[in-house]
Parts: structure tokens; sequence; C-alpha cells
């Protein structure tokens, strides 16, 4: 039916960019800038979806962008294009060099110091395309949605089963003279679909995604999974207002931890805008939490060897002994602050919390005893300026460390201070599809709100 | 009628690569000669602008340039989609072989592409990025940072952002409709740190709309965002914790509608009632709202940030009845999910970009007003909280349960506002609470014009509105029992 839209090896397109880049540069310099970085990204790759047993959408993607930043002395102007034309090169350099002119001198502005530079790059093994035509990730789809059909009769519909695969090039350089870039590919595959009870409609999902296709689960077991999710919601029952321990489960431990670092970034920092403002060498979590990420593991989502503006990468501990370490820095928001970058611009890269026990979701069920279990979260609700927590929530009511019945329309609510505090242990059922991984978190003395 | 906006979107966008008409024949009959239902390449240059102000310095400004052709064939419920960001016509035409693998069924049929429907447009198709000089931009931003650092000492830190859109789109079919609109979109906001006695809290406030960057200066919108933020600030400084449980809630006019957004408007959107996976499929006549409630979903409000002169797929918005005195009349249908219904599209297709696939969306959801006074809504509370703004919200549509965010409450008690509540999610089922909605008042408001829906990864900016309304009973989700 359809042939795979040609995407010769996106790597051959990395020398050219590199060009680009090399062009960029000389050509912002050409127009009066003191220093001058960017960075291009490309993608290809294409998405299916099947629904009901038929293929519903395939969708072709090749997405490029190419941003620049220039300093005329203090002073910073940037500009983006998708366009990686040579003329439009030149315009988004001048669009660039247009802002840097009415920007306010700003002694932290310029590129992150020389000396930071990465000078090593080792290979971290990122790129593994998948080598699956249109028609047979369409066959494969069908395959997961249909794993998920027939798991249970309770399931009567379904928002289908989707395959996609990406492979992209990143590249970034500086007037420093550093320019690198390295390829990586992402393939994930997700289910959804709704089951049926009397009244009751619910829907859940499941998704496994990696950088090579070898680890993805099973399309019966995706499928399987995602079925098995929304049966158990069916028919859930409301809470009374109470105080509880909860279990936040793997996959959305990882919001907890990833509002933890947003509140040690260093912008949230120097705009006095975040509820650890005061917490820099004190305990955050308890003595036993070991928060970390190493940038350089091979294969992994997050993994990079230099961050945005070209520092190498390292692995480093934000939380040690339960104590806050360092924030996380770029090199504007280290100037600051007075400090030194720590090599996070774009972000920390995957980013860990130790398990701190050998327990599964099971074992943490039994230490808990009696509370509440969450599989989802909803809404926004985190206030990262007082560390204040409200969140919909639906999972299950456990008593005796077992699983009672499913629970909705309930909201958690209490402050991330007390919250990490209050950890109280993290299991080793981690979630290991992101660049954030975490076993589940039991978190003592919630507010729950019900009927 | 208004022949500008075609010419604009001609010469912007098909001119400088050489395509007339005979190629846009060629593309669309290219992509039909495998026999699809339906087809179109939705053309698109989007400019933007934005500066930021922190820490009393202008530290950021950013130049985006976007453009690119979307090209989609529909076979049935199949649909294929591939686009480029670089428009020539080969690559258009690869673009279209791409697409149209989807297709097995369908006529052969020849289509010739018109000169193009003008419509009246909604808002003046001038680019406000060239609006105001750079000077009066940075201005602009000084003068909201001066206005929120001299509203309170306890003013910390001030942060301010201003964008500026110029989104140019042309839409052709393979019903040989060519469709054109000239989008401007302004946003200016401004956040604020309050600092006492070591307690910190933020405030927030902001506006846009489709029109120039005008907008801000006129009626001092710039300075009146800056000081409601402060202002917002400071009552958090001295907000309790708010309780937790189920309570009747009075929810204040305006951007607070973000209830109606979540409650019923995403479960309203075509493809989830087509598919049957929306809690309100299959419900079109029955009684899902209280008596009180008609709510609407109008894209023809002028220079609303919600509005179009014409959706993505070239159809006129349209002013339509979802929900009357209570009772279901109508979904937001595009093209699409409209035919395979047996429905007319309401001019809800919409897409954040090229690069994406039009779908049923929201374009400004309200609720028309009622007859109660806000004051006697008040009064009628014994115990409970005046919710008079919102952070942002959520909906699971198959269960409809959805959540919402305060920003700024208040509890009542006796018929009297109290004490201002910290931060709080609401939770809720949307047909149980909008059963619930027992009195509404007469002081209908939209939004400043801030907002973002995002669906299935797509984002594009809506409006929302209410009057005051009373819901009997919705859970509250803070920390004090």
């Amino acid at each position: 039916m359809s042939e795979i839209i040609q995407v010769s090896d996106i790597r051959d397109e990395q020398a050219r960019l590199e060009n680009v880049i090399s062009d960029l540069i000389a050509e912002a310099r050409s127009q009066g800038a003191s220093a001058a970085e960017a960075g291009v990204n490309l993608s290809a790759g294409y998405s299916v979806t099947a629904r009901l047993g038929e293929v519903e959408t395939i969708e072709h993607d090749r997405d490029g962008g190419l941003g620049v930043s220039v300093y005329f002395g203090h002073s910073k102007g940037s500009a983006s294009t998708s366009d990686l034309s040579p003329e439009a090169i030149r315009d988004t350099v001048t669009a660039a060099c247009n802002i840097a002119r009415f920007t306010s001198k700003d002694k932290c502005a310029g590129l992150a110091d020389a000396d930071l530079m990465a000078t090593e790059m080792p290979d971290l093994d990122l790129y593994h395309p998948w080598r699956l035509d249109i028609d047979e990730a369409i066959g494969q789809a069908i395959e997961c949605e249909a794993a998920a059909r027939d798991f249970d009769s309770r399931v009567i519909n379904s928002e289908g089963a989707s395959i996609s695969t990406h492979r992209g090039v990143t590249l970034y350089g500086n007037s420093h003279g550093f320019l690198g870039g390295y390829a990586g590919t992402r393939h994930s595959v997700s289910c959804s679909v709704i089951a049926q009870q009397g009244d009751s409609m619910e829907r859940d999902y499941w998704y496994s995604a990696n950088r090579v296709p070898e680890k993805l689960e099973s399309m019966t077991d995706i499928g399987r999974k995602a079925a098995e999710r929304s049966v158990n919601r069916l028919q859930p029952r409301k809470l009374s207002t109470r105080q509880a321990p909860v279990i936040f489960q793997a996959d959305i431990a990882t919001s907890l931890l990833r509002s933890f670092i947003g509140a040690i970034r260093g912008a949230a920092i120097y705009r006095e805008s975040s509820f650890l403002l005061d917490a820099m060498g004190k305990p955050v979590f308890p003595d036993w939490a070991h928060i970390h990420e190493n940038p350089r593991l091979p294969r992994e989502a997050g993994s990079a060897a230099f961050d945005n503006e070209g520092v190498a990468t390292r692995a480093q501990d934000f939380i040690r002994d339960g104590v806050l370490q360092r924030w996380v820095l770029d090199s504007y928001a280290a100037r600051k602050l007075g400090l030194q970058t720590t090599g996070n611009a774009g972000g920390v890269r995957n980013l860990r919390i130790d398990a701190s026990t050998g327990h599964e979701l099971a074992g943490l069920l039994e230490m808990m005893d009696s509370g509440l279990l969450i599989t989802e979260l909803m809404g926004q609700g985190v206030n990262p300026v007082t560390g204040d927590y409200s969140r919909g929530a639906a999972g299950y009511w456990v008593e005796h460390g077992e699983i009672q019945y499913p629970v909705c329309e309930i909201t958690v609510a209490g402050n991330l201070r007390d919250m990490f505090m209050n950890l109280g242990a993290v299991g080793c059922d981690i979630d290991r599809r992101g660049g954030t991984q975490t076993g589940s978190w039991l978190v003592d003395g919630m507010m729950i709100a019900g009927e | 009628m208004d022949t500008q906006v075609l010419d604009i979107a001609r010469s912007t966008l098909l001119e400088p690569v050489g395509l007339a008409r005979e190629h846009l024949n060629r593309l669309i009959d290219g992509v039909l000669g495998s026999q699809v239902d339906f087809a179109d390449a939705y053309f698109e240059s989007a400019r933007s602008e934005s500066w930021s102000l922190e820490d009393g310095i202008v530290r950021e400004g950013n130049y985006n340039i976007d453009q690119g052709c979307g090209i989609r064939a529909i076979s049935g419920e199949k649909t294929g989609f591939a686009y480029t960001d670089d428009i020539h016509l080969e690559n258009l035409l690869e673009a279209a072989h791409s697409a149209r693998a989807i297709a097995s069924l369908g006529q052969d049929r020849q289509i010739r592409v018109g000169d193009g429907t003008p419509n009246t447009p909604l808002y003046a198709p001038s680019n406000p990025l060239v609006s105001l000089d750079a000077g009066q931009k940075i201005d602009l931003l000084k003068r909201a940072d001066a206005a929120a650092r001299g509203a309170d000492p306890r003013v910390t830190q001030v942060n301010v952002n201003l964008v500026a859109a110029y989104d140019v789109v042309l839409v052709v079919n393979s019903e040989g409709q060519l469709s054109a609109d000239v989008r401007p979109l302004v946003r200016m906001s401004v956040s604020v740190i309050v600092e006492q006695n070591g307690r910190r809290e933020q405030g927030y406030a902001g506006g846009g709309a489709r029109t120039t960057l005008d907008y801000f200066i006129d009626e001092s919108r710039a300075e009146q965002y800056a000081r409601e933020a402060v202002r917002q600030a400071l009552v958090n400084l001295e907000a309790v914790d708010a309780p937790a449980g189920a309570m009747p809630v009075v929810l204040g006019p305006g951007w607070p509608g973000v209830l109606l957004h979540e409650a019923v408007g995403h479960g309203l959107e075509g493809d989830f009632n087509r598919k049957g996976t929306s809690v309100f499929a299959g419900r079109l006549g029955e009684q899902v709202a209280s008596k009180l409630c008609t709510v609407v979903d109008d894209g023809t409000l002028p220079g609303r940030r919600g509005s179009l002169s014409v959706d993505d797929e070239g159809t006129p918005s349209e002013h339509t009845v979802l929900i009357e005195n209570g009772i279901l009349k109508g979904y937001m249908q595009d093209k699409m999910n409209a035919g395979l219904m047996g429905q007319a599209s309401t001019g809800n297709g919409r897409r954040e970009s090229y690069a994406h696939l039009p779908m049923p969306r929201m374009t400004n959801t309200y609720m028309l007003a009622g007859e109660c006074k806000p004051e006697e809504i008040i009064a009628s509370l014994e115990k409970g909280l005046y919710a008079v703004n919102f952070g942002g919200g959520q909906v699971d549509i198959t269960s409809g349960k959805f959540v919402f965010s305060l920003n700024e409450a208040y509890l009542i008690e006796n018929g009297k506002v109290g004490a201002p509540v910290k931060g709080a999610t609401l939770i809720g089922n949307g047909p149980e609470v909008m059963t619930r909605v027992s009195m509404v008042g007469d002081d209908l408001a939209l939004d400043s014009g801030i907002g973002v829906c995002g669906k299935e990864g797509q984002s594009v900016p809506v409006g929302v509105g209410q009057p005051t309304l009373k819901v009997d009973e919705i859970t509250v989700g803070g920390t004090a029992a």
C-alpha cells in the first residue's frame, strides 16, 4: 500500500548542517556580532494509528529548526526559523542582530566560558533506526490494539494504537570554535482503549518508548496493559475527605522529581521564585535519598555529551544523603548567582532517584498498609513559589496492603517541601521509559479531598 | 466583500515561489489521482516576535519564521498526511504522493480550484510585528515593570512578556474551494513576586487579542496588567489554607469560564462523539445541564483571541449553540467528523500549524447571562467558596472527570466574602457539575485573552467566558479538614 518516505540515513545530513552552523556564525560575525551561537535540529519519521482493526492515520514528519543568538558585547538577540535555505539563514541572523540593538546591556549575557566546552565526544550509541516499513507498522499497530480489545469483553471501544519512529540529528556551535552534533532515534508504541460496565466508562492507556526498537515492550503486552488499566478503573468510588498516606505509582512519581528539579533551576532561584530558595546545603529529602543525573549513559533517552551551550556534561548529584548539593545552572543563571554553570543548559539529563528498598509496588503497598495508590494525576496545581500542591487524582484504595477498589474524583494536597521530607520509600519498580526515572513513591500524610 | 486577505495570502505564500492556479490544480489532482474522498493543502507563513523583561532589564528578544504546507488526503475514516517546510512544487507533489497512500476508495474526478471566496474578516489584516517600532515595544515592557514596582514596595521581582504573531494561511481543497485568512495575534503578560516577612507569593495577569500591539497602549492595558498581577500576589500573601471536601462554590465572571471549556467543551468536540469516546456521545436532545445553562462556542466575535474569520479548513466560523436551557443541542465539527456524522462543519476545524492535522477545537466558549445579581448569588451561600480566578484545567472526556485550579478564591460565610484561600484544585464530573448550576448571574464577561488550549499535543489560542454562577456542590482540594 505504501512505501517508507525516503529518509536517507539522516546522519548524512550532519555534515551539511555543520556547514550551516559555520556559515551562520561567520554571517553573524560579518554583521558585527562579537559572539554568536547556533543550534540546529532535524528529525524525520512517521507515525501510524490503527483504530478498530483498521489504519486510521498515517503521518509523515520532517521537522527542521534552527535557532541563533548573537551578542554585541553584552546585548543579546535571538531568532529562529524552520527554513534552512542560505537566504533564510541570512535573514535570521539579521533579525537576531536587529533585536540585539534594542535589548539591554546585561553583564551576565554571553556564551558559556570557552574553557568549559566539551572536548571529547564519546559515542553514546543513541542511533538505532527501526527497519519497519509503513505497512508493517500498521500491521503491528493493529496487533497491539487487537490484544487490548481481546483482553476483556468490557473493552468496548478504542482510541487506537499508534506506532511512531523518528530519527534526528542535533547540532550546536558557537564562536569559541565549538561545533558538536549527534544523531539519535526515538521509537514509541502506545495504545488507548475504553472499558464500560453499567454506566461507568473509563479510558486508560499504556505506552513503551525507547531509542532501540528491540527494547520496546511487545505489541501484545502494551495492548493488554492498556486494557487491564482501563478495566481495573471501572465502577470507581469516591472517598470521603481524609488524611492518609499515598503511593505515587512510578510512572507519575516522575512528575514529583521534575517539580523538585524545577525548584532548583537557576532561573527560579535568581528570580526568587522557588520554595527551595533557602535550601542549599540543607536537608530537603530524608537522609537516605540520592538524586542525581548521569548524562553520558549509552542508549538512554536523555543522553548527551554536551549541553545546549556546548558545555561538557557530567554525572552529578543534586541530593546526597538527603541534602541539596547544587542548583541546576546554565551559564546565564550561574553568572546571575555568582556561580559556575553545571552544564545544564537545556535541562537535566537522565535524572534518577535511587530506590530505598528492594520492594516492588506490592511491597510498598504492604509498607503503606492502608492508604491511596495514585495511578493518575490531573491538572497543574503545583505552585513553584510556595510549594503548595493540589492535584486531581485517580487510583485505588488500599487496605492491609491489598488493593480494595478503584477511586476517582478526588484531590491530593500538601506542600512539596513536606512531601519531600515525608518520603517514606522509593520502590525498585522503576519506570524506564523516559529521561527521568524513578520507582513508586510512598509519601505520608497527604490530604485527600472527596465527598 | 474584502479581497485584501486573499491578495495578501497569494502574495505571501504563492507568488514568491512561483505557484499559480494551474499548479494548485495539479497538486489537488495529483492527490486525487489515487482516488480519495477529500484532500486539502494548507499553506502557512507564520512570523512571530517575543520580548521579555526581567530584573529591570530587557533580557531577551526572539524573532521566529516558520512556513510550510501540509497536505491531507481522506478516505472514509482514514487520513494520510505529509508536510514540507520548503514550499516548492516538487516538494508539494512529493508530500501529496505520501499523503494519498492512505486511499483505496473514492471516485475519479477532475478538480478546478476556484478564485477564492472572500469572507468578511473579523480582524484587520495588519502585521502586529511592525505596528510598533522596537523602541516602543521596549517602552511598553518598561512601563509595565515600572507600574508593577510602583504599585507596592513588597514587589521584589517583575517579569514582563510581549508576543506578536502574524499568520497568513491559504487553504485549497478537492471541492475546488480556495480560502485565505490573515491572522494577527498579540499577547502581553506580567508576573510578579511579592515578599513580606519571609513569605513569598506570585501574581500573574495579562491579555491579548487579534489586533496590533497598540492594544496594550490603549486604555493603559500594560499598566493595568501589572497592577492586577500585584493585587493578586498581595491577596495571596494573606491567604489561609484552602478547605478540603465537597461544598458549594460561586464562580466569578470571565476567565473562570475555563469550567465550561473543561466540563462540557472538550466533551462536545465532534471527533470524540463520532468515535463514541465522550461521556456526551449519543446524548443530543438530552438534559445534560441545569435549565439555567445555555452554552455557546462563538468564533465570530470581532478581534477576540479565539476568533477566526475562517477556520483552518476554510469554513467561516460560527456561533454554535452547544447547550440550550440545559439541553444538548450540538457538537463542534470539522469537515471530516461532520461528514462522517452526516452533519455540517461548524467552522471548528483547527490546527496548530501546517505540520499538524486539523481536528475539532473550540474557539470562544461561554455561557450566556442569567438573571441573578452577583451579590445575591454570593449572599445565598451560608458556607462555601467564592472563586474569582483560575489557572488551567484538564478533562478526561471519557469519564467526564475534570479539574481546574484556583488562583484567587475566598471563603464565604453567612453570605459574606471572607478570608482569601491558597490555590487548590477543584474536581468534578462534567455532566454532574453542570446539573448542579443553581444560579446564573447577569454579568457575562469574557476573559482578557490569554487562553491556550492543548489537545493531542497541539496548542491553539482560545477564549472563555461566563457570568457569575453557583455550583451547589463540587470537590475542593485544599489541605484544611
